[in-house]
């Protein structure tokens, strides 16, 4: 996919995964690749089928179809010698209650040939002060730190994220990005899935966003954003003459329809009762869609403009939101 | 960082995490002792308990009836073993037999009349005590000359065959609980799978369980054995050394058992069942409370064959009669048998996620 010839080394590289359960195609022929010491994102609503391809990325599911190779190694031969230098977090494990953070780092350190010290590794993840007590007093953010920890304490060269901020908060996420952010600065790759559009844009190099088991766009965030066409986007709720709120009616056809014609909008997006156009050219798009309501006598509840995001890709390519909430 | 051992890391953590779960500690510890005291308490040596019997007039309030009652009072009192109460109404002392308050109710006359159940065994005591002081007043103080040998070996009570018995149901009880439950614990907490994406040697996993099994069983050992021995005067009449090796290979047998039960289980209810399911005929098969021997020919080899039978046969053998490991070597091929197959089918068919 990427024929980028300035690019690194491949850390991973798989072609057409594919993975049934049952009936259920979870997911459906994805290729991707993450290159040495950058991040590659996978972005997807809930179950697009990010863990299942991760799953299968470390071995833990068996693909139906594909390729796969890590580290240029293959699953199955060379198993052991890939686990020596991959590690993982995984979407929900709970571990052991009763351990305090040292014991846990200690029994995963014993795993590996090579590793760091378990002081080491809680200072990195901002948990010294929580060495000796135990993972069932820990808060959601400190457990997730104490993940990583366990997944990165033995230095490896790829490390698989699954969702490693869902449910914290945004400063306790801040604090998980500044780890994964240490970690590629050290020369580490990074394989993560997400469904914050802000993570992915901060942390990864490389996205991919899937949906349904496909991969529905991948690049750069930058050049996936600007296949948009549109650095802005216009949201707006117009209203029907005399009336005061938009009662969560869909926006009729006609008006769409007008919308579609102004002058400067590429696209549009009916979102309930409210309206997204991308615009490259933003004031000319405004001018014309002020001078629309006011020719239809409508009104408006809203309207905000901001620069073209991951979420407005993905609000275009498939009509949904990221997120439920 | 130098490599530890994942081994000793692993049993290490499972020691802990045992230690810190005051349920588990309960079951292993504290219950073998509360047991050992009920046990005790039942089973102490003493004096015989006296018969209750009651004893009322014929024609209760009538001078004559109540002087023969008098009378028959005194004789029997003279037994030490005969508790007597008197009675003044005949619906008090019939409501007290009823409850079995008293064993029998003497109601004196010629003959004196005993009303009592025939078919318990307490009133058969008494009746028989009763006798027995009718006749001495009779015979003016003779007894039949039989000449009484008590005795007094150790290892004849029933307390001396049960708690082997018991000691092997332990071996059974935690060393399947201990391992089953742990392992239903880290499937269900995921943390199984992620145990998966590391290097770790699954060999490592299972044997951390056995492992750490060993740790704990030296210590339940001790716990129990010396309550027996020095609270309860249990003979303990063999070798130290084989004992200890007999309870390893029945806590590893067990331990191997366990693994197999939580195998596939997904929930921890799922594994409590099938633990409830595979134990269950060995409490009333295995000999524990009662000698298997009760139960019909036809099903004694297969009886014999059950890892626990074994395994109580031969703590018997050594315990009581002082056997060394070589007198036992059948029960241990069994014991043996059982373990191995047991951890080869479930490493065959272990569910990892
Ligand atoms: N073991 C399984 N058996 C059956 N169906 C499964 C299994 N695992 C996943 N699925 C289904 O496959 C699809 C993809 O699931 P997956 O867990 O990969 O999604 P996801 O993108 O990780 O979602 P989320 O954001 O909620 O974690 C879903 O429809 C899910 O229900
Ligand atoms: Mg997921």
């Amino acid at each position: 996919m990427n024929g980028d010839p300035k690019a690194g080394k491949v850390a991973l590289r798989a072609i057409g995964l594919r993975k049934n359960f049952g009936d259920l195609v979870a997911v459906d022929g994805i290729d991707l690749e993450a290159r040495a010491g950058e991040c590659l994102g996978v972005l997807g609503p809930n179950g697009a089928g990010k863990t299942t391809t991760i799953e299968m990325l470390e071995g833990l599911l068996v693909q139906d179809a594909g390729r796969i190779e890590v580290l240029g190694r293959t699953w199955g031969a060379d198993g052991d010698a890939i686990r020596q230098r991959i590690g993982v977090q995984l979407q929900e494990t709970q571990f052991l209650d009763k351990l305090s953070c040292y014991e846990l780092l200690r029994l995963f350190g014993s795993f590996y040939d090579k590793r760091d010290g378990e002081d080491d590794v809680l200072a990195r993840i901002g948990l010294t002060d929580k060495r000796d007590v135990h993972v069932s007093k820990l808060s959601g953010g400190q457990k997730q730190r104490l993940a990583i920890g366990c997944a990165l304490l033995h230095r490896p060269r790829l490390l698989f994220l699954d969702e490693p901020t869902t449910g914290l908060d945004p400063q306790a996420r801040r604090r998980v990005w500044e780890i994964i952010e240490d970690f590629k600065v050290g020369g580490g790759s990074v394989v993560l899935t997400t469904h914050y559009m802000e993570e992915a844009e901060r942390l990864a190099d490389d996205l991919l966003i899937i949906d349904h088991g496909k991969v529905i766009a991948s690049g750069a965030p930058e050049t996936i954003i600007a296949t948009l066409h549109a650095e802005n986007v216009v949201e707006f709720t117009p209203l029907r003459p005399g009336a005061t709120d938009a009662g969560g009616e869909r926006v009729p056809r006609e008006w769409e329809d007008a919308f579609r014609a102004l002058d400067g909008v590429d696209a549009v997006l009916i979102d309930g009762a409210s309206v997204r156009m991308t615009a490259s050219r933003t004031q000319v798009a405004i001018a014309s869609l002020f001078a629309c309501l006011d020719e239809r006598e409508l009104g408006l509840v809203d309207l905000r403009t901001h620069r073209a995001t991951l979420e407005d890709v993905f609000l275009s390519l498939t009509g949904k939101h990221l997120r439920d909430d | 960082m130098t490599r530890r051992s994942e081994l000793r890391e692993l049993t290490r953590v499972r020691i802990l995490t045992f230690l810190r779960e005051p349920e588990a500690l309960f079951w292993v510890f504290v219950f073998p002792l509360v047991l050992a005291a009920v046990l005790g308490f039942a089973f102490r040596e003493g004096s015989l308990e006296p018969t209750p019997i009651g004893i009322i007039a014929e024609r209760p309030g009538d001078a004559t009836s109540e002087a023969a009652t008098d009378a028959l009072t005194l004789v029997l009192a003279r037994d030490e073993l005969l508790s007597i109460e008197r009675f003044a109404s005949f619906e008090d002392a019939r409501k007290q037999l009823t409850k079995a308050a008293i064993d029998v109710l003497v109601i004196p006359g010629a003959p004196p009349t005993l009303e009592l159940e025939p078919n318990k065994s307490e009133a058969e005591i008494a009746r028989v005590r009763i006798l027995r002081a009718l006749e001495l007043e009779a015979s003016g103080g003779a007894e039949a000359d039989v000449r009484i040998a008590p005795v007094t070996e150790k290892g004849s009570r029933y307390l001396d065959f049960l708690f082997p018995g018991l000691l092997g149901m332990n071996l059974m009880g935690t060393g399947m609980w201990g391992v089953g439950f742990a392992i239903a614990d880290v499937r269900r907490r995921k943390f199984l799978k992620r145990l998966l994406v590391t290097p770790m040697r699954r060999s490592s996993f299972f044997l951390s369980f056995m492992l750490s099994r060993l740790v704990f069983l030296i210590l339940e050992l001790l716990v129990i054995v010396l309550i027996g021995t020095l609270l309860l005067d249990v003979p303990f009449r063999c070798n130290v050394f084989d004992f200890g090796v007999l309870s390893a290979v029945g806590a590893f047998t067990f331990a191997g058992l366990g693994i197999l039960v939580a195998s596939r289980a997904k929930t921890i209810e799922g594994v409590s069942g099938m633990m409830n399911l595979v134990m269950m005929p060995m409490w009333l098969g295995s000999g524990v409370f009662f000698s298997y021997e009760r139960f019909p020919d036809g099903l004694q080899p297969v009886l014999k064959l059950l890892p626990l039978t074994g395994l109580n046969d031969a703590l018997r053998a050594m315990m009581l009669d002082g056997d060394g490991l070589a007198a036992v070597g059948p029960e241990l091929l069994v014991q043996v048998a059982w373990g191995a197959l047991s951890f080869a089918v479930a490493l065959k068919i272990f569910r990892w996620q």
